[in-house]
């Protein structure tokens, strides 16, 4: 019974522990991080039964009210939607469990509205519309709105301003795209979408290609691509810690929609609209990485830095996708989950050095030099983060660099290592900075709680453990580019008719 | 009549556009609400302009696409919720930093960089 509605638990379990928790008169601090932490780790139960489901190679879907696709909303659980969500419960494990020592305190309603972005998320993750990913995503932007102005303060209200007004507006484009597909291909469902555009008539191709660019830009702005990209620097920073680590996967929404969109219904059956937006991914990803190196050297603040990183990771993706052959959705795959884990971690780990450096806080000029126990997590970090050998780092850039073919090798080999270069000075920099120039000091009163350790400590120990699984994960990540590579897959696991419907 | 409906969609999403790059928050909040009218009309027009068929199917004949209706609808209740959260945003900015400029900065400075 319950594993027939597997599918649309990671939507309905934080819905309804969110209005549990946003039932304020219920229940002190203590029962609520006690349900918050409880409900985050049944979703990492449920996603690791969603991977198990997921991986047997069969696509699977859960029709709301039992209306069959292409009429009803449908979510549909493949390889890719389920490492996806996933990754997610894993991030906001070690979110909820750093949030617990003291950060959910300092405003109102953090659990509530955490829960409420996790369902968003997980939601535009598993849905299979695409007008039921613009809802979801209205849902988790409004809830990343008001968890970024958790907490108060004039950066924040500030960074917030611009992030909520350029989301407004992206969503306007989203609607814009969507009338126009819907438009030309009468219909909604994205397998459904697929199979009409393949049979599309070419009259109505403009039509459909000036939606998809427009849907383009408003993955892109999620995503933060090059031209897109001005409100993420400052909104990181500026969002409280365990915020900016869950916005860490944020970022690769827009990644992910641009994945399933375009390979799927623009995939190998499109004819002449087939890979429309792979120029434009593949030149501005470089763009936004070659940027980022340079946004990495030039941070005079750890978090700005972080900020940066994210980007970086952003634009290694997106070449990634511009490749557009299996081998390199595998790699990128593969280096999605360790950055989004591992940037989420940096975050978290540059408030604990920011606290225990007192007023220097987080800007990297001199002050007091914070323990032992940050730097060696700060160097297990960067250097899983710089990309170099023996953590999950490297692993990941070496896939994406042997995934590159001909030309793009040209192109690519040198802009990952250059800024690759460039994030290991940057962050050798800081660290030389924040911990060897600092001055020793006796008081040591910056006690650190221990949820706050544990929360750092689960996401980076990500990196190693993914050395050690390294074998099975590439494997699925194959495994779920080869599926992403064959839309008809999808399309006929979705518009087939059940025959023994009950 | 497509013609009417086209110019007005144009001409109120172009006003959005220019309201949403102005400086202060107010013209940008009016902005947000033009551009979303703009798409609501345009999500409308998707299914066809039809004239004299029935909303809702009864028996044979044209009928009007209800799946835009259905978006418009949603549409209209996402763009009414983040509108009031923008104005709410707008406020407490102005209220923190002391004035409405997006950048929140002081109108000295603005003086300054003429």
């Amino acid at each position: 019974m319950l594993m027939s509605h597997l599918i649309v638990l990671p939507i309905v379990l934080p819905l309804a522990t969110a209005v549990v928790l946003l039932l304020s008169r219920l229940g002190g601090a203590r029962f609520k991080r006690a349900l918050s932490l409880v409900a985050t780790l049944a979703l990492l139960l449920i996603s690791f039964l969603l991977l198990r489901e997921a991986d047997s190679g069969t696509v699977q879907y859960y029709a709301l009210g039992d209306w069959q696709p292409p009429f009803g909303i449908v979510m549909v659980l493949d390889r890719l939607s389920a490492l996806m969500v996933l990754v997610t419960a894993l991030l906001a494990v070690g979110c909820v469990v750093f949030a617990c020592g003291g950060d959910d305190e300092k405003g109102s309603n953090f659990h509530g509205l955490f829960h409420l972005q996790l369902m968003g998320i997980n939601g535009a993750f598993l849905t299979g519309d695409l007008f039921n990913l613009f809802v979801f995503f209205e849902v988790l932007l409004l809830a990343s709105y008001a968890l970024l102005l958790h907490g108060g303060g004039k950066s924040r209200i500030q960074s917030a301003v611009h992030y909520a007004v350029l989301n407004l507006a992206g969503s306007a484009l989203f609607l814009f795209a969507v009338g126009m597909l819907y438009g030309a291909t009468g219909t909604l469902n994205m397998a459904d979408m697929a199979a009409a555009v393949s049979q599309l008539d070419p009259e109505r191709s403009g039509l459909v290609v000036a939606g998809a660019l427009l849907l383009l830009v408003v993955f892109g702005l999620k995503a933060a691509i090059l031209p897109l990209y001005f409100w993420l620097p400052r909104a990181y920073a500026a969002a409280p810690p365990p915020v900016a680590a869950l916005f860490a996967v944020m970022t690769k929404i827009g990644v992910y929609a641009i994945l399933r969109v375009y390979l799927l219904i623009f995939g190998e059956d499109a004819g002449p609209l087939e890979a429309l937006e792979q120029p434009w991914v593949w030149w501005l990803g470089l763009a936004t990485l070659a940027i980022a190196g340079i946004g990495v050297l030039a941070s005079r603040d750890l978090r700005m830095l972080v900020a940066y990183l994210v980007l970086v990771s952003v634009g290694t993706l997106l070449a990634g996708v511009g490749m557009r052959s299996p081998a390199a959705v595998s790699a990128l795959l593969f280096y999605l989950v360790h950055t989004t884990l591992v940037t989420g971690g940096l975050f978290l780990l540059a408030e604990m050095i920011g606290l225990q450096r007192g007023k220097a806080g987080t800007r990297l000029v001199k002050g007091r030099a914070p323990g032992m126990g940050t730097a060696l997590l700060f160097l297990i970090g960067a250097i899983t983060v710089a990309g170099l050998p023996p953590l999950s780092g490297a692993i990941g850039k070496v896939l994406l660099l042997a995934a590159a073919e001909g030309a793009q090798r040209l192109w690519l080999w040198p802009l990952l290592l250059a800024t690759g270069l460039c994030a290991l000075i940057a962050l050798a920099r800081a660290g030389s900075t924040l911990f060897w120039r600092g001055q020793e000091s006796d008081d040591n009163d910056s006690r650190q709680s221990c949820w706050q350790w544990a929360g750092v400590c689960w996401l980076l120990a990500a990196s190693p453990l993914m050395v050690v699984l390294a074998g099975p994960l590439t494997q699925y990540t194959d495994a779920a580019a080869v599926q992403l590579s064959e839309p008809s897959v999808m399309i006929e696991a979705l518009l087939t008719p059940k025959e023994d419907a009950s | 009549m497509e013609m009417l409906y086209a110019i007005t969609t144009g001409v109120l999403s172009a006003s959005g556009l220019y309201l949403m790059l102005r400086g202060r928050t107010f013209p940008v909040v009016v902005g947000l609400t033009l551009l979303s009218y703009a798409v609501n009309l345009f999500l409308f027009s998707m299914g066809g302009l039809t004239s004299n068929a029935a909303a809702i199917i009864d028996g044979p004949g044209s009928y009007g696409d209800p799946l835009p209706q259905a978006l418009v609808l949603t549409a209209i209740v996402i763009g009414f919720a983040m509108t009031a959260f923008a104005v709410i945003l707008a406020m407490r900015a102005r209220g923190d930093m002391g004035n409405d400029h997006v950048d929140g900065r002081k109108a000295e400075e603005r003086e300054d960089r003429r």
